[in-house]
C-alpha cells in the first residue's frame, strides 16, 4: 500500500502518468474535464494551440506500437511541441545498449517529457527514478497502460454522461493485457460494476483481490451488459497452449452477429486495437452502430493532449511563479 | 474577473477587497447601449458582425451586447465564445478552466468580429486571443469593445468600443459583475 502512495505524490499533480493505480475517481475526472476542452481544439479548422511550444516530447519504444505512439505523436503536435521518436528496433539497442544509457542519450537531446513503452512490466517506474523528466507510462508489459484507460473511460462518459452503475464487460485475454488492468481500476473507480470474461487459462494467476465478478462464458450475461470491451487475442502467445485454437475461442468469444443481436440496442462496444477480425470481433461487430471503436482512437489523441498538457504545460511554471513572486494580473 | 478564475490563479488567490463602486448596473447598461449604437454606425448596420465573447468575464458582456444590438436593429448577431487560455504566452500562471469552453461555429471568413472583454489591462489577453481567431478563419476586420479600460498596456493594443476609462494602480483589481464594477484590492 506504501507503494501505491509514494506513486500518488508523483502522479499528475507532480510529474508522472504511471499508471491508474493510485488514482481515484476525482483524479480521474480532473483529466477527463480537461479533455473535453482538448477535444474543442480537434473540431476547429486548424486544430492546433501554441500551448507547448518549445517543449520537447519524446516517444521511447522499446517495444512495437503504432497507434498509441501516432496517437501520442499527434497530440504533442496539437499542442506545438516537438517530438522525438526512438525506436528500439533500429536503435543501438541491437548493438546491446542499456534502458539506463537509452533514456539518458534520449534526455540529453533536450527532451522534457518520456513517453515509455517496454515488455517489461514496471520499466516506466524504473525510468521515472532515472530521471528528472516527466514520464508517461504507454505501457509497460502486463502490468498498466493508464492513457487507454483514460480515453476508454473518456469515451464511455461521452456517449453515457457517466460510468455510474454500468454493467462492462473485459472479454479475452485478460492475463497478457495491460489494458485490462488499467481498464478494471478506472472503470471501478468511476462507478462502473466489471465482468471479466474468459476461459479459465486466459485469467491472471492470482485474481482473488480485484474489484471484479468473473464469468467463463459470454452468452449468458450479453443480454445484460451496458458495453462489451474486447480484447486482442495476442497470437503471439497461443504457443503456451492456453486455448485449444483460434477458432475455439472465436466460437465462444467472438462478438458475431448472433451474438450482436442479443445485445441491449443502447450497449456500446469498444476494443483496444489492432482488431483481429473474425477471432474477438466479427467486421459486422466492428462496423455495428453501437461500436465506439474509431471514437476511442479520436478521443485517444484528446485524452493524451489533456495529460502532455497536465505534465508539461501547467505544473512547472506554476511552481516557478510561487518562487519568483511578481506575476501582475494580466489582461 | 470571474469569480473561479481569481479563486485558482495563484498571484491572486486571495480574498477582493472593494473600495469603491465604479459603475452601477444601470451604468452598465447605457455603456453597452451607447457601444451598441457606436459599433451599428461603425459598420453601417448588424449584418456582417459576429459577436465573440472572452472566456470567463467577456461572454456576459458579450450576451448583452448581442441583445442590445437585436434590440435597437431587429437582428441579433451570432454570438461565440473564446477561451484562449492556451495561446497565452504565460501559460500555466493562470488555470485552464474546464468549464470556459470555446463555442465558435460561425464561419468567421469576410466577417468583422467584434471581440468582448470585460477589462482591457495589460493587453495580453487580446493578444492571445487575435492569435487565436486566426486559426477559426480570416475575419475581414477585427474589432475590440471592453467595458472598462484600466490602462497599463504592455503591448500596441486599443479598443475601439469603450465602457468606461477607468484611471487605476497597477496592483488595484478591477471586478466587473452583474451588479455592477468594483475597483478594489487583493487580500490575502
Amino acid at each position: 500500500m506504501s507503494v501505491a502512495t509514494d506513486r500518488r505524490t508523483d502522479d499528475l499533480r507532480g510529474r508522472h502518468l504511471l499508471g491508474i493505480d493510485g488514482m481515484d475517481r476525482s483524479d480521474l475526472e480532473e483529466i477527463l474535464d480537461l479533455t473535453d476542452t482538448f477535444a474543442e481544439i480537434g473540431r476547429r479548422p486548424i486544430p492546433k494551440v501554441p500551448a507547448l511550444r518549445g517543449r520537447t516530447v519524446a516517444t521511447v519504444f522499446f517495444e512495437g506500437s503504432t497507434r498509441t505512439r501516432m496517437s501520442f505523436e499527434a497530440a504533442a503536435r496539437r499542442l506545438s511541441a516537438d517530438t522525438v521518436a526512438f525506436n528500439a528496433g533500429t536503435s543501438s539497442l541491437s548493438k546491446g545498449e542499456s534502458i539506463r544509457d537509452t533514456v539518458e542519450v534520449v534526455a540529453s537531446y533536450g527532451a522534457d517529457l518520456l513517453v515509455v513503452r517496454h515488455s517489461m512490466a514496471g520499466t516506466a517506474h524504473r525510468v521515472a527514478g532515472w530521471t528528472d523528466l516527466s514520464v508517461v507510462n504507454a505501457g509497460d508489459g502486463c502490468h498498466e497502460h493508464p492513457t487507454q484507460a483514460l480515453l476508454d473511460c473518456y469515451t464511455l462518459r461521452e456517449r453515457r454522461g457517466s460510468l455510474d452503475g454500468m454493467r462492462i464487460a473485459i472479454v479475452g485475454d485478460i492475463r497478457h493485457s495491460r489494458v485490462a488492468r488499467s481498464n478494471v481500476l478506472a472503470f471501478t473507480a468511476m462507478g462502473a460494476e466489471v465482468v471479466l470474461v474468459a476461459p479459465a487459462t486466459l485469467l491472471p494467476p492470482a485474481i482473488g483481490g480485484w474489484p471484479v465478478t468473473i464469468a467463463h462464458e459470454l452468452d449468458p450475461i450479453l443480454a445484460d451488459l451496458d458495453a462489451v470491451y474486447l480484447l486482442r487475442i495476442q497470437s503471439e502467445r497461443i504457443t503456451e497452449g492456453l486455448i485449444p485454437s483460434l477458432r475455439e475461442y472465436a466460437l465462444d468469444f467472438c462478438l458475431t452477429p448472433a451474438r450482436l443481436a442479443r445485445m441491449r440496442a443502447d450497449a456500446l462496444v469498444l476494443h483496444p486495437g489492432p482488431t483481429n477480425r473474425g477471432v474477438e470481433i466479427s467486421a459486422e461487430a466492428a462496423a455495428d452502430g453501437r461500436s465506439v471503436i474509431l471514437d476511442q482512437v479520436v478521443n485517444g489523441v484528446s485524452v493524451r493532449m489533456a495529460v502532455l498538457f497536465l505534465l508539461l504545460g501547467s505544473g512547472r511554471q506554476l511552481g516557478a511563479v510561487d518562487a519568483g513572486g511578481s506575476v501582475e494580473g494580466d489582461r | 474577473m470571474a469569480e473561479r478564475e481569481r479563486r485558482q490563479t495563484p498571484p491572486f488567490g486571495g480574498v477582493f477587497v472593494s473600495h469603491a463602486r465604479v459603475m452601477t448596473t444601470d451604468d452598465m447598461g447605457r455603456a453597452i447601449r451607447r457601444m451598441a449604437h457606436e459599433v451599428i454606425e461603425r459598420n453601417h448596420g448588424v449584418e456582417e458582425l459576429v459577436v465573440v465573447g472572452l472566456q470567463t468575464g467577456g461572454v456576459p458582456v458579450a450576451e448583452r451586447l448581442a441583445e442590445t444590438l437585436a434590440d435597437i436593429e431587429g437582428v441579433r448577431p451570432p454570438v461565440g465564445t473564446l477561451d484562449v487560455a492556451l495561446h497565452r504566452d504565460d501559460i500555466g500562471l493562470r488555470p485552464v478552466v474546464p468549464e470556459a469552453v470555446t463555442d465558435l461555429t460561425t464561419d468567421l471568413d469576410g466577417r468583422v468580429v467584434v471581440l468582448v472583454d470585460d477589462v482591457l489591462f495589460t493587453g495580453r489577453t487580446i493578444r492571445a486571443a487575435l492569435d487565436a481567431l486566426c486559426d477559426f478563419g480570416r475575419p475581414r476586420s477585427i474589432q475590440l469593445a471592453v467595458m472598462v479600460d484600466r490602462g497599463h498596456r504592455e503591448l500596441p493594443i486599443r479598443p475601439d468600443y469603450v465602457g468606461k476609462n477607468l484611471p487605476t494602480r497597477r496592483d488595484e483589481v478591477v471586478d466587473v459583475h452583474a451588479a455592477g464594477v468594483d475597483l478594489g484590492v487583493m487580500k490575502k
